[in-house]
C-alpha cells in the first residue's frame, strides 16, 4: 500500500512540475505558433538563479524563487523582443532555428559561469510527513501544493481578469483580437513573462529533489513537448492533463517496468500516439 | 466531365458545404460565386482532394474519385491554382515550371543515380513542356527572370502555366484575377477563354463580377455552403435568391 | 536549376587539388586529423541538407542516425568480427531501415510537429544506446574498432591515407547529391519545400517523395557514422545527442542552406574557426548560438546562397533585359 502510494505521490510530483513547464510552453505556442525550443533553457536558468540566490546571496528559499521567477521572466521577455518578435514574418523554420540558437547560448553561458558540475539546492522542508500508515517527503507535498496553487491562479487570471482574457483572445484568433483593439506586442511580452516565470518556479520547486546542471532542461523540455502534443498544442487543460499522464506513466513505469528506461516511456508514448493519431489526442483533425 | 453529387463537408459539426450537386461540362467555363464564407474555397478543396468530403460523391469522367489525394487527382487530370502562388523566388520562372510536368514522367531514384537515358529524355520533355506553357500564357519573355522579380499579373500567368504543365483536363482556378488591375484582368480573362477554346474545362472562383458575367458559360452560386442558383449569367443575375444573398455587399447590382 | 549548378569546372578542380595537397602542407598530423573529421561531418551535413535545405523538413534526429551507422560498424566489427567494409556498407543500410520506419510515422506530421517528433526520436536513439548495455556497451562505449583495412594494394593505415579515403567519400557524396538535386527528383523536393499544397496539386506524392528524401539523408548520416567509427575508432553514446545535430544545422546555415557546397563550406569554416580559437572549444555555443539567430535574421541564405543569389540576379538581368520589352509589346 505504501509503495503504491509512493508511486502515486511521485507521479503527482512529476506531473506538477511538468504541468508548470508545459503550461508556459503551450501559452507561448498559442500566441506565437512556434515551439519554443529555448523554453527548457529558461527552466535551467531558473534553477541556477535560485541556486545563486540561496547559495551565494544567502537568500531565503521563497525569496530566491521570486527572484528567479522575475529574472527568467525578464529573460523570456528579452528573447521575445530581440528574437521572436523580429522573426514573426519569417518562415517557421527560422523561428525554430533561432530558438535552438538561444537554447545553445543560454546553456553555454551558464556552463561558462557555473561549470558543468552537478549542483544541489537544499530543501527548505527536509522533513517527512506521516499520516495514517503513509509517509511523504514534505518537499514533494509542497511541490504539488504550489503547482496546483499556481495553476488555479493562472486559471483565474486568464478567465477572470481583462488582461488575462486578452491572452486567451489572441491565442484563439489573432486578427479578431487586433480588431477589438488588443495590443499584440503587449500580450506577447506578457505571455513570455508568464511562461518564463512558470518555468523558473517549476525549476526552483523541483531542484531540491533533483540535480542542477546545464543540460538539465533537455529532458524536461522534450517531455513538455510530448505533453503539449498529447494535450493539443495551445490547450491549457490539455497541458495539465498531459503532464499528469506523463508523470504517472513515468513513476509507475520506473517502478513496475524499469528505472533505466523510464525516460523513454514519454517518448515511446508520443511515437505510439502520433502513429495512430497524428493530430494529437485531444484535438480534432481538419482533414 | 466532372460531376458532383450531394457533396457535404462539415468541420466540427458546422457544414461548410451542404448537399451540393452540379456538373461541369467539357470545354466550358464555369464560375463559382457567393459571398465571403459561402464555402467556395472548401468546395474547391473538396474537388481537388485537399479535403475529404463528409458525404457525397465526386465523379470525374465517369469514375468515382471521391476521397483521392490531390496528387492522385492531378495525375487524373484535375489541376488547380491557388489564391497565392508559392513560386521559388530565387530561381528563374522557367526553373519553377519544370517540375510541373514531373507527374507525367516515370524515372525513379535509380534513374537519377545512373543518369539513364530515360531520365535525360524526360528532363528534356519537362523543360520543353515548361517552355510551351510559358509561351501559351505569354510569359516567354520573362522565362529567365527570377520568379521573385516578376509582377503580380505575371505571377498569376505563371500559376496558370504551372497548372497547364501537368497536362490537365480540367483546371480549377482560385481567384485568378485577385489583386490585379482591370486592364490586366481583361488580359487574364482572354487567356482563360483561350484555354477553354483549346478544349480545357475551366472552373473558377472569382469576386470580380463583371469578369465573371462576361466570361462564364455557367455560374454556380453558393451561400452558407448551399447551392442557391445555377445557370447562365443572365438567369443567375436576375435570380431573387442570389440578389438577396448579395444584398448589402458592394457588388449588389453587378 | 540555378542553385544546384556546379561552379565552373576550373574552380572545382582547383579546390580538389587544394584538398589533395593539404596533407603535404599541414604542419603536423593533428591538422590532418581535424580536416578528416571535418570532411566526415560535411558528409553528414550534406545528407541533412537534403531533407532540411532541399525538402524543407528539419530533422533533429540526424545525429541519432549517424550514431546508428557508427554503432553498426562498431558492434559488428568489435563484437562479431565482421569485416570492416561489410559492416560499413551495412551502416548505411541500418540507418536507412530505421529512417524508413521513423519517416513513415514522422513525415505525416507538418512543420513543428515533425521537428518535435524527430527531436524525440533522436533522444530515444540516444537513450537506447546509453542504456542497452548488452548491445552497445552503454556508457563505456565501443573500444578498439579496426581501421578500414586495405582495398587491394591501397591501405588505410596512416592518417594521411585515411584522409584521402574520407576525401574520396566526400567527393562521391557530393557527386551523388549533385545528381539528385539537379534532377526531376530534386525539383520535386524543392517543390515540397516551397509549398506542400502546391507540390501536391502538381501531382507530387508528398509521402513517397518526402520519405525518399528522408531515407536518403539517413543513408548519408549512416555512412558518415560508419566512416567516423573507422576513423576515430571509439564510440560513446554522446554522438547521438541532439547537440550534434545542432552543430550540423549551424554548418548548413553558415555555408548556405539548400546549396550543394554550403554544408561542406560551413563544416570546414566552423571547424577551423573553432580550432583556431582555443578558448572556444568548450564554449563555442556562446558564439554559435547568437550566430545562428543572427544568421536566420539577416543572412538566411548563407555564404554560398548569397553568392549564388547575386550571380543569378546578374545572369537573369543580362538574359532577360533585351528580350523583355520587345516580347511584351508582341504579347
Amino acid at each position: 500500500m505504501n509503495i503504491f502510494f509512493q508511486q502515486l505521490l511521485n507521479g503527482l510530483t512529476l506531473g506538477s512540475v511538468y504541468s508548470l513547464v508545459a503550461l508556459g510552453l503551450t501559452l507561448v505556442y498559442g500566441i506565437l505558433h512556434i515551439p519554443n525550443f529555448a523554453h527548457g533553457a529558461l527552466y535551467m536558468v531558473g534553477a541556477y538563479m535560485a541556486f545563486f540566490a540561496t547559495g551565494s546571496l544567502g537568500a531565503n528559499y521563497w525569496v530566491a524563487m521570486a527572484a528567479s521567477a522575475a529574472a527568467v521572466a525578464l529573460l523570456a521577455v528579452l528573447s521575445e523582443r530581440l528574437v521572436f518578435h523580429r522573426l514573426r514574418h519569417a518562415p517557421p523554420l527560422h523561428d525554430m532555428i533561432a530558438a535552438i540558437g538561444l537554447l545553445l547560448f543560454l546553456e553555454a553561458v551558464i556552463q561558462a559561469v557555473w561549470g558543468a558540475d552537478f549542483r544541489r539546492l537544499p530543501s527548505p522542508y527536509p522533513q517527512i510527513v506521516r499520516a495514517f500508515d503513509l509517509t511523504a517527503p514534505a518537499q514533494r507535498l509542497m511541490i504539488i501544493a504550489a503547482a496546483f496553487g499556481l495553476m488555479a491562479g493562472l486559471h483565474l487570471f486568464l478567465k477572470r481578469t481583462i488582461l488575462g482574457s486578452t491572452i486567451v483572445a489572441m491565442a484563439q484568433n489573432r486578427e479578431g483580437a487586433a480588431l477589438v483593439g488588443i495590443d499584440a506586442t503587449r500580450v506577447s511580452m506578457l505571455t513570455f513573462a508568464i511562461s518564463g516565470a512558470l518555468a523558473a518556479v517549476a525549476a526552483t520547486l523541483f531542484a531540491p529533489i533533483n540535480l542542477i546542471y546545464p543540460a538539465m532542461g533537455h529532458l524536461v523540455i522534450m517531455k513538455a513537448f510530448v505533453i503539449i502534443i498529447l494535450g493539443g498544442m495551445g490547450s491549457i487543460p490539455g497541458a495539465i492533463v498531459g503532464a499528469m499522464v506523463i508523470g504517472f506513466a513515468e513513476s509507475f513505469g520506473a517502478f513496475y517496468v524499469s528505472t533505466d528506461y523510464k525516460d523513454i516511456i514519454a517518448f515511446a508514448l508520443l511515437v505510439l500516439i502520433l502513429s495512430v493519431r497524428p493530430q494529437g489526442l485531444f484535438t480534432r483533425g481538419v482533414r | 466531365m466532372l460531376e458532383i453529387r450531394n457533396l457535404t463537408k462539415t468541420f466540427g459539426g458546422l457544414a461548410a458545404v451542404r448537399d451540393v450537386s452540379t456538373r461541369f461540362e467539357k470545354g466550358r467555363i464555369s464560375a463559382i460565386i457567393g459571398p465571403n464564407g459561402a464555402g467556395k474555397s472548401t468546395f474547391f478543396n473538396l474537388i481537388a482532394g485537399l479535403h475529404r468530403p463528409t458525404s457525397g460523391q465526386i465523379l470525374f469522367e465517369g469514375a468515382d474519385v471521391t476521397g483521392l489525394r490531390p496528387d492522385q487527382m492531378a495525375v487524373r487530370g484535375v489541376a488547380r491554382s491557388f489564391q497565392t502562388t508559392h513560386l521559388f523566388d530565387k530561381a528563374s520562372v522557367l526553373d519553377n515550371l519544370i517540375v510541373g510536368h514531373r507527374l507525367r514522367t516515370k524515372s525513379t531514384f535509380w534513374d537519377v543515380l545512373l543518369n539513364t537515358r530515360r531520365l535525360r529524355d524526360e528532363e528534356r520533355a519537362c523543360r520543353a513542356k515548361a517552355e510551351e506553357v510559358l509561351d501559351f500564357v505569354g510569359l516567354s519573355s520573362v522565362a529567365d527572370r527570377l520568379a521573385g522579380e516578376i509582377s503580380q499579373e505575371e505571377r498569376k500567368r505563371a500559376a496558370f502555366a504551372l497548372a497547364l504543365a501537368t497536362d490537365p483536363k480540367i483546371l480549377l482556378l482560385d481567384e485568378p484575377a485577385g489583386g490585379v488591375n482591370p486592364e490586366e484582368t481583361a488580359g487574364l480573362a482572354a487567356l482563360i477563354r483561350k484555354m477553354a477554346a483549346g478544349g480545357l474545362t475551366v472552373c473558377l472562383i472569382e469576386h470580380k463580377m463583371d469578369m465573371i458575367m462576361s466570361l462564364a458559360d455557367t455560374i454556380v452560386v453558393l451561400d452558407h455552403g448551399e447551392m442557391i442558383a445555377e445557370g447562365p449569367p443572365s438567369s443567375v443575375q436576375s435570380n431573387p435568391r442570389v440578389i438577396e444573398a448579395y444584398l448589402g455587399a458592394d457588388y449588389v447590382a453587378a | 536549376m540555378s542553385n544546384a549548378r556546379l561552379p565552373t569546372r576550373a574552380l572545382l578542380a582547383a579546390l580538389l587539388l587544394l584538398a589533395a595537397l593539404f596533407p603535404l602542407a599541414a604542419p603536423n598530423g593533428y591538422y590532418i586529423y581535424v580536416m578528416s573529421l571535418a570532411f566526415i561531418m560535411a558528409i553528414s551535413a550534406t545528407g541533412l541538407n537534403l531533407i532540411l535545405g532541399y525538402t524543407g523538413q528539419l530533422n533533429l534526429a540526424h545525429a541519432g542516425f549517424m550514431a546508428v551507422g557508427a554503432y553498426t560498424v562498431g558492434i559488428l566489427t568489435v563484437d562479431h568480427g565482421v569485416p570492416f567494409w561489410i559492416a560499413f556498407a551495412l551502416s548505411g543500410v541500418s540507418a536507412a531501415v530505421l529512417g524508413f520506419f521513423a519517416g513513415l510515422v514522422s513525415l505525416r506530421l507538418k512543420t513543428h510537429y515533425f521537428v518535435i517528433f524527430t527531436l524525440c526520436v533522436g533522444f530515444i536513439l540516444y537513450l537506447v544506446i546509453e542504456k542497452f548495455e548488452g548491445l552497445t556497451h552503454g556508457t563505456v562505449g565501443v573500444i578498439g574498432i579496426p581501421a578500414p583495412p586495405a582495398i587491394g594494394p591501397v591501405s588505410f593505415e596512416t592518417p594521411v591515407a585515411q584522409y584521402y579515403l574520407v576525401l574520396a567519400f566526400l567527393c562521391l557524396a557530393l557527386w551523388v547529391m549533385h545528381r539528385i538535386v539537379r534532377s526531376l527528383l530534386g525539383r520535386a523536393f524543392v517543390a515540397i519545400r516551397n509549398s506542400e499544397d502546391l507540390a501536391e496539386a502538381l501531382g507530387v506524392n508528398l509521402m513517397r517523395t518526402k520519405l525518399l528524401a528522408f531515407v536518403l539523408s539517413t543513408v548519408y548520416a549512416g555512412l558518415a557514422g560508419g566512416l567516423y567509427a573507422g576513423f576515430v575508432r571509439f564510440l560513446g553514446p554522446s554522438i547521438a545527442l541532439e547537440s550534434n545535430t545542432f552543430d550540423l544545422v549551424t554548418y548548413i546555415l553558415v555555408g548556405g542552406i539548400g546549396t550543394l557546397f554550403g554544408p561542406v563550406l560551413g563544416a570546414l569554416v566552423l571547424t577551423w574557426v573553432t580550432q583556431s580559437l582555443q578558448f572556444l572549444q568548450d564554449f563555442r555555443m556562446i558564439v554559435f548560438g547568437p550566430m545562428l539567430i543572427l544568421l536566420v535574421m539577416f543572412f538566411p541564405q548563407g555564404l554560398i546562397g548569397f553568392v549564388q543569389e547575386r550571380r543569378a540576379k546578374r545572369n537573369t538581368r543580362e538574359k532577360a533585359a533585351p528580350a523583355h520589352r520587345e516580347a511584351r509589346a508582341n504579347a
